[in-house]
């Protein structure tokens, strides 16, 4: 029997009893932990719809062994939004319509929400690096770019306005 | 080939012969609250975007499902209205197509209901009840515009004559509005909610003695509405057939044999069962229907990573008598080879077509050859199950969910009326979803293990045991008389048959394809190879690739003509008018119908005008232009490019010009249009699927590479206001971008692209 296995996820601390240490965080998160926000598309970081933040950097949380994440601070789509309200980059990606099927999408807000918090203002180009390890399938990059836009924006009046 | 006895069109057959079943089902999850997202966001007013849903508090807790709503005033199907809520039913599969939006969209303008007042939920599966529900051929819209509107005016028919009672007043004198009906003082309103009770006692009128809205008279379709999931989505709520779980559930895994076809001879289950985290792991026979379930072994663990891992362990023994032996590269040969004999079967020939080319002016010959392509939906197949005492449950994302459920009863053997299917989203469709395999699969797997299971499949799997886009091989040759009119077209179109009859999907000609009706001499052949790995329907079944090698070949003969591309093409239309309707028996949902020159002149006059058409630009930049008519949408593409001399791409911009009639939900449309030109450019640029042995070489996204952000290029989109009624947009934008981008090409280097995708001939980007 596997040793119980302790993860920080969206601020709260999780006991994972019984699962293989070599379990990708992805699998851990939504088999175990029931959080299906991030989503398996390839199982080889290819397409990016596993994104999760670990310590605040996007991870491919399909080929990441659970035992990596022990100990740091895991964040999913569902951590993103405060009791309160939205995060401007939920807000901006409904504000400006961007899914078509969405599977791919809680995986691009997790990429992006790691760009904006360290890029609050990002050029086209920034955009275009950053998202570039996300694979949209239904092809709406050209929204996922404005959403990012319109939430920088938003973040950047909210820190103005103190 | 006994394996192999399987319905070669499968995702076109869909039927709507459902049994009457009273069951309920929600999967909803977040209250719409649009004035508490306006409230939020302060966009109250000024937005261009309706949102309907996003109050955080509401998305985490399920709201009640239909039934729990206590005697609503429930005029139809579509409609319920209590003192609580307007509920209306989305009726069709949603992929990603955005119906599950605009199809309420329709009720609710008729309803005169506030967009914001309005819950969607997801209809439950049950075609006597809610007519033919499948995703497919872009019919949703078309099919249901007529009749989503009639539910909407029947309740607000009984809304107003309710009111107009209590008020004592003729209803003919009543107004409405934003979901109350208007007293003619100009005071006086009662709010749906009021009246849903007294409503419900009211006679439900003939819905064709109501009058309905007149496009001028509308307030909601036409506006940019977003999608109704969008705050699940954000949030990360489940939604997709992946995320669903119910208590108990096992989870499996199941490993086919490479070549469609082949049979389990032996397996290391002993092994297997011993690793970490398996439960099981077993045979499955099948029953020999590619289209439900074919040989394999069964893997189910205690979690999917389990089940994976022990996957990855599994070594099994085909027996590959009987499998398929498909071969691209012998295929191809042979395809080049037949291409320039004899066609086995003359499918249209019109005119004289020998004697237009012997007075022609130039003649041009050219073939062209596609490969076959995967769909590749981002969410693989899969298909939680749940099997007792004879009677299964199934939650997953089909297309066609009621074709799912006489699948899965074929395949266990027991009645239609004991198979539940619960639609839920499915996570990208393209035609896929279409047939229900992981469906059958994971029903089997149920019945085996006695327990509920969710089988997932590797995006390994999903890659090889697809329904392929067929690939193609078409030699062509036309003529152009001394005036540099368009005078004959031949054509000759090597495909494949699975039967030996008929043309696998992606295969099938059809009266009034491009240019039938506007050439006077015609001559349209085709020759079928024998193909036994399943083909079937991708993003605009055939026009996806007939698009490509007709708008590509229409641009040779205008260049040989030595005429402007976009006069050439004007010319072929001619005089306004409606082509003669084709009548075909795979096509029953109108891929048929014919093209009114009128509108595809229109669309390519416009697009034109909009790209700066003959425009000067700088040196390795260049402009190519293409029109396609299908799915009975009309687009004109033009794609700005510039090309190096190492054949190195850019594609600047698309400027997409669209006649789909009356537009319904305008975000969603555009959004439609802008990807699927993104769609038609990732899969032109170096998408291949190619099988040697009966198996299919690429197997994951590093060898089958999807078009990234960096290289999305500008597309501006225009609809065309025609009058006509609204037909469907997640097909007909795609087949006119690859020609745009080659005959763009063209213009630039004066190199001519027959072959797809263009990475065969040395193109990067």
């Amino acid at each position: 029997m596997s040793e119980p296995i302790s993860l920080q996820v969206n601020g709260q601390e999780r006991i994972l009893n019984g699962v293989d240490p070599e379990t990708p965080l992805l699998w851990a998160l939504r088999d175990h932990l029931n959080l299906v926000g991030a989503k398996f598309g390839c199982g080889i970081s290819q397409c990016g719809a596993c994104t999760v933040l670990l310590n605040d950097s996007p991870d491919r949380s399909c080929s990441l062994p659970v035992a990596a994440a022990a100990g740091g601070k895991v964040r999913t789509i569902e951590g993103l939004a405060s009791p309160e309200s939205l995060h401007p980059l939920q807000r901006a990606w409904i504000e400006e319509d961007v899914p078509q099927c969405g599977y791919c999408q809680a995986g691009q807000i997790m990429s992006a929400t790691a760009l904006l918090e360290g890029n609050p203002d990002p050029s086209d180009a920034e955009i275009d690096s950053a998202m570039a390890g996300n694979l949209c399938r239904c092809s709406t990059y050209l929204r996922i770019r404005k959403a990012i836009k319109r939430a920088a924006t938003e973040l950047k009046a909210w820190k103005a306005e103190g | 080939m006994a394996h192999l006895s399987y319905n070669p069109d499968p995702g076109l057959d869909t039927r709507v012969d459902s049994l009457l079943r009273g069951s309920t089902f929600s999967f909803e999850i977040s209250k719409l609250d649009r004035r508490g997202f306006l409230k939020l966001t302060g966009i109250a007013g000024g937005g261009l975007m309706l949102c309907l849903n996003a109050r955080v508090a509401s998305a985490a807790k399920p709201e009640p499902p239909l039934s729990a709503v206590a005697e609503p005033f429930q005029p139809g199907a579509f409609v319920q209205i209590s003192s609580r809520e307007i509920v209306i039913l989305a009726c069709n599969p949603e992929v990603g197509q955005g119906v599950k939006t605009s199809l309420p969209m329709m009720v609710a303008e008729e309803l005169d209901a506030a967009w914001e007042d309005v819950r969607v939920v997801q209809a439950p599966v049950d075609a006597k009840r809610y007519g033919p529900q499948f995703a497919a051929g872009s019919n949703s819209t078309p099919n249901r515009w007529d009749g989503m509107r009639q539910a909407g005016a029947v309740a607000r028919a009984m809304l107003v004559a309710t009111a107009a009672q209590r008020w004592g007043i003729a209803a003919g004198d009543c107004r409405t509005r934003d979901s109350h009906v208007l007293h003619p003082d100009g005071k006086l309103r009662l709010s749906y909610l009021e009246l849903a009770e007294g409503a419900a006692k009211q006679a439900v009128p003939e819905p064709s003695s109501l009058q309905l809205k007149s496009a001028a008279e509308y307030r909601l379709l036409g506006q940019r509405v977003s999608g109704v999931d969008n705050l699940a989505l954000v949030t990360g709520q489940p939604l997709f057939g992946v995320d669903h779980k119910v208590p108990g559930m096992l989870y499996a895994a199941y490993q086919k044999a490479p070549a469609t076809g082949g049979i389990v001879a032996s397996a290391n289950l002993d092994e297997i069962r011993q690793l970490a985290g398996v439960v099981d792991a077993f045979i499955l026979e099948g029953n020999g229907e590619v289209a439900e379930l074919m040989p394999g072994v069964a893997i189910v663990a205690s979690d999917t990573s389990s089940a994976f891992r022990a996957k990855r362990a599994l070594r099994v023994e085909w027996d590959r008598s009987g499998a398929a032996q498909d071969s691209w590269d012998a295929s191809i040969d042979e395809a080049r080879r037949r291409a320039k004999g004899k066609p086995d079967k003359v499918f249209t020939a019109q005119g004289d077509v020998d004697a237009a080319l012997a007075a022609a002016a130039q003649i041009v010959e050219g073939e062209y050859t596609y490969h076959f392509l995967t769909h590749a939906q981002l969410e693989p197949q899969n298909c939680t199950a749940s099997y007792t005492d004879g009677s299964v449950e199934l939650w997953s994302g089909s297309q066609t969910p009621d074709n799912a459920i006489d699948a899965v009863a074929r395949t266990l053997g027991i009645p239609r009326k004991t198979v539940t299917f619960h639609q839920l989203r499915g996570g990208g469709g393209f035609g896929r979803r279409l047939v229900n395999d992981p469906v059958c699969e994971a029903a089997a797997i149920s019945k085996h293990i006695g327990k509920p299971v969710k089988l997932t499949w590797t995006r390994e799997d999903d890659m090889q045991h697809d329904f392929f886009r067929a690939g193609g091989h078409h030699k062509l040759k036309g003529a152009v008389d001394a005036e540099g009119r368009l005078s004959a077209w031949q054509s000759h179109f090597v495909s494949f048959t699975h039967d030996g009859e008929k043309p696998v999907t992606g295969g099938v000609l059809f009266p009034g394809m491009f240019p039938e009706g506007m050439v006077q001499n015609l001559h349209v052949a085709q020759t079928l190879l024998p193909w036994h790995t399943p083909c079937g329907a991708w993003r605009a079944p055939g026009a996806s690739a007939y698009g490509f090698v007709e708008q590509c070949f229409l641009h040779e003969l205008a260049v040989a003509s030595g005429r402007d591309h976009r006069a050439f093409l004007l010319e072929v239309f001619g005089e306004p008018r409606q082509l003669a309707p084709g009548q075909h028996d795979f096509y029953p949902w109108g891929r048929g119908r014919a093209l009114h020159t009128g509108r595809a002149a229109a669309v390519v006059e416009r697009a034109t005008e909009a790209a700066g058409w003959g425009r000067t630009l700088p040196e390795g930049r260049g402009l190519g232009l293409a029109f396609y008519f299908s799915h009975r949408g009309y687009f004109a593409e033009v794609a700005e490019v510039s090309v190096s001399p190492e054949k190195r791409l850019t594609v600047h911009k698309v400027t997409v010009v669209g006649d789909i009639g009356q537009i319904v939900n305008l975000s969603g449309a555009e959004n439609q249009v802008e990807v699927s030109v993104i769609d038609g450019l990732s899969a032109m640029l170096a998408q291949k699927v190619t099988h040697e042995g009966g198996s299919v070489k690429q197997d994951n996204f590093h060898r089958y590479p999807l078009l990234r952000m960096p290289h999305a290029p500008e597309v501006e989109v225009h609809f065309l206001d025609s009058g006509y009624g609204p037909t469907g947009a997640g097909e007909p934008a795609l087949p006119p971008l690859a020609p745009a981008v080659c005959n763009a090409i063209y213009a630039v280097n004066g190199h001519r692209i027959r072959t797809l995708p263009i990475s065969e001939e040395g193109y990067t980007i």
